[in-house]
């Protein structure tokens, strides 16, 4: 097993980077197939024969059963060729008591008469073409029998219960200090349900050669999604190949996957033709997962100098009548600020809504919304400067393990970003800068994510004209996986980037977890870096020995890999040649990362600070972002412009949070209010106004042998709160329901008599 | 979406004509609407007369002075003409506060003033929705209603038409001319065009079955000052939560009724002399809320009297 001493002390071309690859802000791989559109995702892949086109019936009640099926329209309704339900839907695997991640399981569609959330899928409808399917699908005659239901979160708090597996982390006595603590903050916020709304719904392509399958589908981790559809359809995991070339968003909800999958594949079986199926838009709302709503209860102790006594954030959530999924936002706060007693858990209310999962920073962006606003409370109650508060209650070690940080930046990224954002112009009282009818208001919060490492393979091919191909069952969901492992390869074997090829999304493929937990780049880079040295062992043991080359003798420790060259000092050959003479077929090494033995014993997380401006019109409301800088501390940066496109991503992320985002539960139906674009309200362009992220120098040696670390998520950490912040310093109001919309902010104001 | 027919239509005549004749017809123009509302299977015409192509797209300077916009002439045509950025500055900004620039490239100005409401409830077609199946009820009433009417509402519908472009033809006082299947042409003040809802919301214009849209007719450009405000969660691609057209002392208001809600009652106060908050507050005596729309009160005794206060600093500047 590796150790992170290992890491620290072994060089390698990646912390070399001697022809300046890495951290490079290098164009995507892929971006100009997707600009031109000829990037195929999984509903455009063509078959090898026509296909039929599948429609999915959702359920119009949130609790239930079917009691009557009539499906002799939709069977008579011109090209249909199949329509399912439960009563007639093929066998598949049972469904487990629970789901993980990481677990293989199966995940059967249609299973039975009963209904546990509005928008469950009850039936498909297989046609000649789409249209045909449509209308079919209108023709399904379901008769639902509703149930009394559990839909609105706060209706219910009497029913949370603790985690299954889980406890409340206490230190020292919280309640004493916080009783006996002479400043206090007690506030709770509230957040809302949201829905991931990636651009490229849910979709499968699906057909059968014999008793192979072969899926084109669009998810985020590829090998767990192929053993659990072979699991669901009760095949051997190698009779499916599953490939997701190009996802348009995944963030979470395509962490696992959904019926258009299963369906898809069964319905080509049946029919013995090609399927593709995608969810509506509709559909993508309630059909698949969602952020829940928390209720975050913040209490905070200090003493009159600003030294927090007593820390407590304590979080109920909720998840679907079946589901164990926990939004942990009360973790982050065990990492973040040093106080002596400290009192973190989550309690779980389970609804009769749709299913809740991971979205983009679960924990930290709901989470750092309430605690985040907490501090600037505080600061104000204690008469300092955010910043400066945040500063004296930086722990040294970290605050509820006692382990060494890795590296911990985040005093750095705080006064760099007050520095490079004017955060001295600040007045700290609220509600004097006036711009026309807006009322001007400076915020910041501190960010904080995890950094995880898992286990991953890889392999690297050199062919006889020296290029190399990087093969991995990885995924690149909009994140820059191609570009950034093109960039490894490049600077392991010393090729231009010209001359990488990228091959991921393909179960056939070395495998890797996918993407997620901001642990892709860390984990797939790292995987493909050792695959780039054993080539790179192996080359040189090919070189070394062939009479023919010039680096005949070796000694092969000395060769270096360069422009496409190999060399032992002034002796040298093109790559393409050795590889040519020798290894004309190619020539390829396979390589793997597992998590180091001792990286345990280290606290290792990303860090940032957030700064934003934003301005209140007093008369109605409303909010607008006109500045907002991000300053990230995330370990050795691999690529520059993707880095900062998933930063500010996030930030944008964190506005809409603050501002805009949300699906409120009809109480009377189970369903979600917005189910479009247009009425789920993401920031827009206009919505933003300045923006930047800033990476500093970092390397974090015991996170990977790449030292780097993940963005994907840190960027929306804490960027809300920053915006809520700066609300307050604009106008005087806080608001703590997220989002802050004009009509919240208006009773407030007015509330107040403005 | 249900299977449909469709016809190009060559000529106005022809097209109200086959309008009229074919039942469940309905037109089509840039269908920035209409096609989303049929995916979701909340329209379903049989048949579809594309009337985009007509040539009724000029915008015609008037012999009164005023300006003659060809129904179909799209949003982003007029937000951009000369002659009604420089007289008419309010239709401007009321368009460009409108959907988004691929959406305002494709609609229409006819379209604009027929679009549907954005009501969720009308949207989802699970839902009790006495617009879209009349009868069946209305879901919004007791659901999740911020985005409701406070003016005109019934029992039967509390959604608002969503358009911005008709609040300030509202306020501008401009005329509608229309063909009919009969071919006789009429016109008539913007204000008689839409309905409330009443017992029947699914009827939300006093057009006849076929008649067509031909054009939107300004007066000669009017005194005073000209704004249009419009309140929204976000800053762009949003529909309002109140909007305010304010010309001269014309006042007209958005997304606050089943139709674009000129503010008489706030006119007469302002011509008697009462300040723009009495003024407004005036108007609003005959505000009701439905539960999570009562904010919008507050939005527009707001954002009127700001609005005002803005026309009448740009009259004096003028």
């Amino acid at each position: 097993m590796s150790s992170v001493i290992d890491w620290e002390n072994t060089p390698n071309p990646v912390k070399e980077n001697r022809a300046g690859n890495i951290g490079k802000a290098v164009d995507r791989y892929e971006g100009p197939l997707k600009v031109t559109g000829t990037a195929p995702y999984a509903y455009e892949v063509e078959p090898p024969s026509p296909p039929a086109y599948g429609v999915l019936v959702s359920a119009p009640i949130a609790k239930g059963r079917i009691t009557a099926v009539d499906i002799a329209a939709a069977q008579a309704s011109p090209g249909v060729q199949l329509v399912w339900t439960y009563q007639n839907a093929p066998a598949q695997g049972p469904r487990p008591e629970r789901y993980d991640f990481f677990t293989p399981s199966p995940r059967p569609a249609l299973e039975s008469d009963e209904v546990y959330y509005f928008g469950q899928q009850v039936a498909v409808v297989v046609a000649d073409t789409l249209e045909n399917a449509q209308a079919g699908a209108a023709l399904v005659n379901l008769t639902f029998e509703d149930d009394a239901k559990a839909v609105t979160f706060h209706d219910h708090f009497a029913e949370a219960v603790q985690p299954p597996g889980e406890s409340d982390v206490e230190i020292g006595d919280f309640e004493a200090a916080f009783a006996a603590a002479p400043v206090t903050v007690d506030d709770v916020w509230r957040t809302p349900l949201q829905n991931h709304c990636q651009m490229e719904p849910c979709a499968t392509t699906a057909w059968w050669d014999g008793d192979q399958l072969t899926v084109h589908t669009s998810v985020q981790m590829v090998r767990v999604a192929q053993n659990s559809l072979a699991e669901t359809l009760m095949m051997p995991h190698k009779s499916v190949r599953l490939l997701t070339r190009y996802v348009g968003g995944g963030f979470g909800g395509k962490g696992s996957f959904y019926e258009d999958l299963v369906l898809a594949a069964l319905a080509a079986r049946e029919l013995g033709r090609p399927v593709k199926i995608a969810l509506s838009r509709q559909q993508m709302m309630h059909g698949t997962v969602h952020r829940p709503a928390t209720d975050l209860h913040v209490r905070l102790g200090a003493t009159p100098d600003g030294k927090l006594t007593a820390m407590s954030l304590m979080t109920v959530t909720h998840c679907d009548r079946r589901g164990n999924f926990t939004e942990h936002a009360s973790n982050f706060a065990r990492n973040l600020y040093a106080a002596p007693n400290r009192l973190t858990g989550h309690r779980l209310i389970r609804l009769d809504l749709p299913v809740a999962s991971a979205m983009r920073a679960p924990g930290e962006a709901s989470g750092t919304l309430s605690l985040e606003v907490a501090m600037d409370e505080l600061a104000e109650k204690l008469g300092m400067d955010p910043v400066e508060l945040r500063i004296l209650n930086e722990p040294p070690t970290d605050p509820e393990t006692g382990k060494p940080f890795s590296i911990r930046q985040l005093v750095r990224c705080m006064r760099e970003g007050a520095q490079l954002f004017g955060w001295d112009r600040r007045n700290p009282i609220p509600g004097r800068v006036r711009d026309g009818r807006w009322l001007v208001g400076l915020g910041m919060a501190a960010a904080i994510r995890g950094n995880f490492l898992l286990p991953a393979k890889a392999s690297f091919t050199v062919d006889a004209d020296g290029v190399i191909t990087v093969k991995q069952g990885m995924t690149d969901i909009g994140t820059g996986t191609y570009t950034v492992l093109a960039q490894i390869a490049a600077e392991t074997l010393g090729v231009p980037l010209a001359d990488v090829r990228v091959e991921i999304g393909d179960s056939e493929l070395p495998p890797a977890p996918g993407s997620g937990g901001q642990f892709g780049a860390a984990t797939a880079g790292s995987a493909a870096l050792d695959a780039g040295m054993n080539l790179r062992a192996a080359i040189a043991e090919i070189a070394v020995a062939d009479p023919a080359s010039p680096l005949f003798g070796g000694p092969s420790e000395d060769i270096t890999f360069q422009d496409g060259v190999i060399a032992i000092a002034n002796r040298s050959e093109r790559l393409s040649d050795l590889i040519r003479r020798n290894r004309p077929e190619g020539l390829t090494a396979e390589g793997e990362v597992r998590p180091a033995a001792d990286a345990g014993l280290w606290s290792s997380h990303t860090y940032g600070a957030h700064y934003v401006e934003v301005g209140v019109d007093t008369v109605t409301g409303e909010v607008r972002t006109r500045r907002m800088l991000g300053v990230f501390a995330a370990g050795r940066i691999l690529n520059y412009k993707t880095a900062r496109s998933q930063l500010t991503g996030g930030m944008i992320w964190g506005v809409g949070s603050a501002l805009t985002e949300g699906n409120a539960v009809d109480p009377h139906y189970g369903s979600l209010i917005n189910q479009d674009l247009a009425s789920y309200l993401v920031p827009v362009q206009a919505d933003i106004g300045e923006l930047d992220a800033i990476m500093l120098d970092e390397v974090d040696d015991k996170a990977n042998p790449m030292g780097i670390k993940g963005v994907g998520e840190l960027g929306i950490s804490g960027a809300g709160a920053a915006v809520a912040n700066a609300i307050y310093n604009a106008c005087g109001v806080r608001v703590r329901d997220y989002p802050i919309t004009p009509d919240k902010l208006l009773a407030a104001l007015m509330a107040k008599g403005l | 979406m249900r299977p449909f027919t469709y016809e190009r239509a060559t000529d106005a005549a022809s097209a109200v004509k086959a309008a009229a004749e074919t039942p469940n017809a309905k037109f089509l123009a840039g269908g920035t609407n209409l096609l989303d509302l049929m995916k979701l299977e909340i329209e379903h015409p049989a048949h579809l007369i594309d009337v985009g192509r007509l040539p009724m797209a000029a915008i015609e300077e008037t012999p009164e002075g005023g300006l003659r916009i060809g129904a179909m002439a799209t949003n982003s045509h007029v937000a951009a003409d000369a002659r009604v950025r420089a007289h008419y500055p309010v239709l401007t900004q009321a368009i460009v506060a409108g959907g988004s620039g691929q959406l305002r490239n494709k609609a229409t100005t006819g379209g604009n003033l027929l679009q549907r409401t954005r009501c969720a409830y009308f949207y989802d077609t699970t839902k009790p929705c006495n617009k879209r199946a009349p009868g069946s009820g209305c879901g919004a009433l007791e659901g999740l209603n911020r985005n409701s009417a406070i003016f005109g509402a019934s029992h039967a519908c509390i959604a608002t038409h969503p358009s911005d472009m008709a609040v300030a033809l509202t306020a501008l006082g401009a005329t509608v001319e229309t063909l009919s299947p009969s071919g006789r042409a009429r016109a008539f003040p913007i204000i008689e065009l839409h309905r409330l809802p009443g017992e029947t919301p699914d009827v939300e214009t006093h057009l006849i079955a076929g008649e067509l849209i031909t054009a939107v007719v300004l007066p000669p450009p009017p005194d005073g000052g000209q704004v249009y405000r419009k309140v929204r969660d976000r800053a762009s691609y949003a529909g309002g939560l109140a909007s305010v057209a304010v010309v001269g002392a014309n006042l007209a208001l958005g997304a606050v009724a089943h139709k674009p809600w000129r503010a008489v009652d706030a006119e007469a106060a302002l011509k008697a002399g009462a300040s723009p908050a009495e003024a407004i507050s005036r108007e609003l005596e005959a505000a009701s809320e439905n539960g999570r729309n009562g904010f919008k009160i507050d939005v527009v005794s707001r954002l009127v009297p700001a609005a005002i206060a803005e026309a009448r600093a740009q009259g004096r500047g003028a």
